[in-house]
C-alpha cells in the first residue's frame, strides 16, 4: 500500500496536474499578499477571509440563477471596493505602524468577516455549480475537471493582465514607485494614500477572483479563510516580494509538494508537511544569509 | 461622597446576591414550570445545526405542554428551556453550564450540539449531579467513561457505518470486500472509523485505502485518485457536511467508480439538492428518516412530524431536530415514572426508560447510549432532477430497494 504513487504511473501525471492546477490559483490569492506587503507592508491575516467572500459573491449569484463562472467579473468589481474601504477604515490607521499592530488589525478583520459570513449566509457548507463536465486522458485513468482548468486558465490571464497594468498605467507606475520608496514617490508628487487604497482594493480584487473560482472548484464556509492565509504567506516567502513569475513558480511547486506529500505521506500530513517546508526554508535562507555575512566582512 | 458610593455599591451587591440566591432555590421548579438549562450553539460553525436542535427542543415543549404537560404527585407542570449561545465553542460551553447549574439553579439539563460540546459539558454535570438528556454527541468515547447522569437518545457513533459494511458484505455473497475509507481527524470521524475497523475485523474484509482528513482541507483528490487506482468494493467517507460535499464534487468530477458510496451527514449537508444527480446512489448513515413506522402520542408518526415541523418552522427537519424533540420526551417519562423532582429519583427513572417514540426506540446501556434503535441507511435516488433519500436497510424499516452496484460514469446519463 506504500507509495502506490510508484506502482502505477498514471497517478504521477494525475498528482503533478492537479497539483500545478491548484497552485496557479493559490498564486493568484499569494500575488495579491505579495503585492500589499511589498507596497503597504502589511501581512494580511484576513487574505483568505477576502477570498471566501469573494466566493460568497459568486455563490450569491449563483442562487440567484446566474452562472456562478460570471463572478470571476463581478466579484473582483465588489470585492475592489470592499477593499478600499477596509483600507480607509482601517488599514490607514496601522499603514505606518509596525508589522506587529497591523497583523493586530487584519487579525480582528479577519475575525469580523467570518462572523458576518456566518450570520448572512449561515454556517452551512456551501458549492456553487458549474456543471463544465471533466476531461479524460490516457483512457480514462487521468481526469480532470473543467472547472479546475478553467480556474487556472482565469488565474493566469487576470495575472498577465495585472503584470501589463502594472508596468504600462500611471497608476501602476505610482504603485511601483511607493513600493520602492514611499517617501521619495511623495515627493515627486504621487499620492501615497490614494495608492494605498488601489493596492489594498487589487489585492481583495484578487481574492474576489479566487474566491469565485474556488466556488466552483472546492468547498465555501464562513470558517475555511485560515488555510488559503498560510498558503499564499508560504508562497511570498519562498518567492519574495514583487517577484510574479517566482510567486507563480513557487504556488505551482506548493500545489505539486502538496499533492505529492498527500501520497507519500498520507493525507493526515498533507497540511503539516507545508509547514514542514516553511520551517526548512526559513532555516536555510537564513543559513544562506550568514554566510553571505561573512564573506562581506 | 466616596462613602457614599461604596455603600451603594455595597448595598447593590446585597440585594443582587439576595436575588440570585432568591432564584436559584426555585430555578428547578418554578411554580408550574420544571426549568431546564441548555447551552446551543446559536452563533459560530455549529450554528446551522445548533439551531436546529433548538427548534427540535422547542417544539417538543410546545407540544408537551399544550397535551395536558408533565403530571407530578397529581399536579400538571409545564416545561420551560434557559438557553445560552455557547458560540459553537467547547470552553463556552462549560463555562454556560456551570453558569446554568450554579446561577441559575438548574437542575436538569439538555445537550448542546455536537460530541466535541458535549463532551465539554458532561464533566460539569456529573460533577453537580445533574441528569443530563443529550440527542446530539453521538462520540464513542461519552459512553465509556462511566457517566452516571448522562443519557444520549441516538445510536453512538461507532455504529453509523458498520451496516454499510455488512450490506457490502451481503451483496458480495457473502465473501470478504476491499473497503477504501477517508475520515476527517475529529470525534465523531474517528469513531465512525472505529466501527468500520470492527465490522471489517468481523466480516474478513480488508481496507486497502485509508486516509486521514485534516480539519482545513476541503480537496480529496489525492484519496480519490488512489480510489481510482486500486478499485475497492466500497468507499467510505465521513467528514461532517464538508467531507460529503468535497466527496460527491469531486467523484463526480473524477468520474471514480465505485460500487458503493457510505457516507455520513448527506442530509445536513443537504447532498440531494446541492448536488442533485450527481449525489445519486450515495448510502447514507442516518439516525432516524420520516418513513419509520415508530409512533406515540404526542407527535404521532414521523410523517405527521416532518408535516408540523415544515409548518411550524419552514423546512423539513433534519434527524438533529428529531432526535432533539425525542429528548423532551424521555425527560417528560422520567418525571412522570419518578413522581418527584428529586434529582437521583429522576436519574433512576431515566436508567429505566424502556419507550417508544416517533423518532425510535429509547432504552439506555450501562454508558448512557440508547441501545434499542438501529441506525438506518438511506439511499439517495434521483427522478429527472429532483432526488430523495429512499430508506434501504435494515430491512425491517426498508422503503425502497438497494440499488447496486453504482453503475459507471460512463454509462450514467
Amino acid at each position: 500500500m506504500d507509495f502506490l504513487i510508484f506502482k502505477a504511473p498514471m497517478l504521477m501525471v494525475q498528482a503533478s496536474l492537479d497539483g500545478i492546477l491548484l497552485g496557479i490559483l493559490f498564486a493568484l490569492i499569494a500575488y495579491g499578499m505579495a503585492l500589499q506587503w511589498g507596497v503597504m507592508n502589511i501581512i494580511n491575516i484576513a487574505q483568505g477571509d477576502l477570498v471566501i467572500l469573494g466566493g460568497y459573491i459568486a455563490y450569491t449569484m449563483y442562487l440567484a440563477g446566474i452562472h456562478p463562472a460570471w463572478g470571476v467579473i463581478v466579484s473582483p468589481i465588489i470585492m475592489f471596493f470592499v477593499g478600499w474601504a477596509l483600507y480607509k477604515l482601517v488599514i490607514n490607521k496601522v499603514v505606518d505602524r509596525d508589522l506587529f499592530i497591523s497583523i493586530l488589525a487584519t487579525f480582528g478583520i479577519a475575525i469580523v468577516f467570518q462572523q458576518l459570513m456566518n450570520f448572512i449566509f449561515g454556517a452551512d457548507v456551501v458549492v456553487a455549480q458549474s456543471g463544465y463536465g471533466t476531461t479524460m486522458l490516457f483512457d480514462n485513468s487521468v481526469t480532470l475537471p473543467n472547472s479546475k482548468i478553467f480556474s487556472a486558465v482565469i488565474s493566469v490571464l487576470y495575472a498577465i493582465a495585472l503584470v501589463i497594468y502594472m508596468k504600462k498605467s500611471r497608476l501602476g507606475r505610482a504603485i511601483r514607485a511607493t513600493a520602492q520608496n514611499a517617501r521619495a514617490a511623495k515627493i515627486l508628487g504621487v499620492d501615497t494614500e490614494k495608492v494605498y487604497a488601489a493596492t489594498f482594493g487589487i489585492n481583495a480584487a484578487l481574492c474576489g477572483i479566487a474566491g469565485a473560482l474556488i466556488s466552483i472548484t472546492l468547498t465555501l464556509h464562513p470558517y475555511v479563510g485560515l488555510p488559503y492565509t498560510v498558503r499564499s504567506f508560504m508562497i511570498v516567502i519562498v518567492a519574495g516580494l514583487g517577484n510574479l513569475p517566482a510567486v507563480a513558480v513557487s504556488g505551482m511547486g506548493l500545489g505539486l509538494f502538496e499533492e505529492f506529500a498527500d501520497y507519500i505521506l498520507g493525507t493526515e500530513f498533507r497540511i503539516g508537511a507545508v509547514f514542514m517546508l516553511l520551517v526548512f526554508i526559513l532555516v536555510y535562507r537564513r543559513f544562506k544569509l550568514s554566510k553571505k555575512r561573512e564573506y562581506l566582512k | 461622597m466616596n462613602k457614599l458610593v461604596k455603600l451603594f455599591i455595597t448595598s447593590i451587591s446585597a440585594i443582587t446576591l439576595a436575588l440570585v440566591s432568591f432564584t436559584s432555590s426555585f430555578a428547578k421548579v418554578d411554580g408550574e414550570y420544571i426549568v431546564l438549562g441548555s447551552a446551543i450553539s446559536l452563533t459560530g460553525k455549529y450554528s446551522s445545526n445548533g439551531v436546529h436542535t433548538q427548534n427540535g427542543y422547542n417544539m417538543a415543549v410546545d407540544r408537551i405542554n399544550k397535551m395536558g404537560g408533565v403530571k407530578v404527585g397529581g399536579k400538571s407542570y409545564k416545561f420551560e428551556i434557559i438557553y445560552y449561545d455557547d458560540e459553537s465553542n467547547p470552553k463556552r460551553a462549560a463555562q454556560l453550564a456551570e453558569r446554568l447549574i450554579k446561577q441559575d439553579g438548574v437542575h436538569y439539563m439538555l445537550g448542546p450540539y455536537s460530541s466535541g460540546l458535549t463532551k465539554a459539558i458532561a464533566p460539569v454535570t456529573e460533577k453537580y449531579k445533574i441528569p443530563m438528556v443529550e440527542a446530539n454527541g453521538a462520540s464513542r468515547s461519552l459512553f465509556t467513561k462511566g457517566y452516571k447522569y448522562l443519557f444520549a437518545v441516538l445510536s453512538p457513533a461507532n455504529q453509523y457505518l458498520e451496516v454499510a459494511i455488512d450490506l457490502a458484505v451481503e451483496k458480495n455473497g457473502g465473501k470478504p470486500v476491499r473497503i477504501a475509507q477517508a475520515f476527517e481527524q475529529d470525534a465523531f470521524s474517528q469513531d465512525v472509523r472505529l466501527g468500520i475497523l470492527d465490522a471489517a475485523k468481523r466480516t474478513g474484509s480488508e481496507i486497502i485505502i485509508d486516509d486521514k482528513l485534516p480539519k482545513e482541507l476541503n480537496d480529496m483528490a489525492a484519496t480519490l485518485a488512489k480510489v481510482k487506482a486500486t478499485k475497492p468494493d466500497v468507499l467510505v467517507v465521513s467528514g461532517h457536511t464538508k467531507g460529503a460535499l468535497t466527496a460527491i464534487r469531486q467523484i463526480s468530477e473524477m468520474k471514480v467508480d465505485v460500487p458503493m458510496l457510505a457516507m455520513t451527514h448527506c442530509d445536513a449537508a443537504k447532498l440531494s439538492k446541492q448536488h442533485g444527480k450527481n449525489s445519486e446512489y450515495a448510502l447514507c448513515a442516518s439516525q432516524w428518516h420520516k418513513n419509520l413506522s415508530y409512533k406515540d402520542k404526542f407527535f404521532g408518526s414521523g410523517k405527521k412530524y416532518d408535516k408540523d415541523f415544515k409548518k411550524e418552522f419552514g423546512y423539513a427537519p433534519p434527524y438533529q431536530s428529531a432526535e432533539s424533540s425525542a429528548a423532551l420526551l424521555v425527560f417528560k417519562d422520567a418525571f412522570e415514572r419518578a413522581n418527584s423532582f428529586d434529582r437521583d429519583k429522576v436519574r433512576d427513572a431515566l436508567v429505566d426508560t424502556e419507550m417508544q417514540t416517533f423518532y425510535g426506540n429509547i432504552k439506555f446501556g450501562p454508558g448512557g447510549q440508547n441501545v434499542a434503535k438501529p441506525m438506518i441507511l438511506f439511499q439517495v435516488r434521483c427522478k429527472g432532477d429532483t432526488c430523495e433519500n429512499k430508506v434501504v436497510a435494515p430491512t425491517k424499516w426498508a422503503s425502497d430497494k438497494f440499488y447496486h452496484p453504482i453503475p459507471k460514469w460512463s454509462e450514467r446519463g
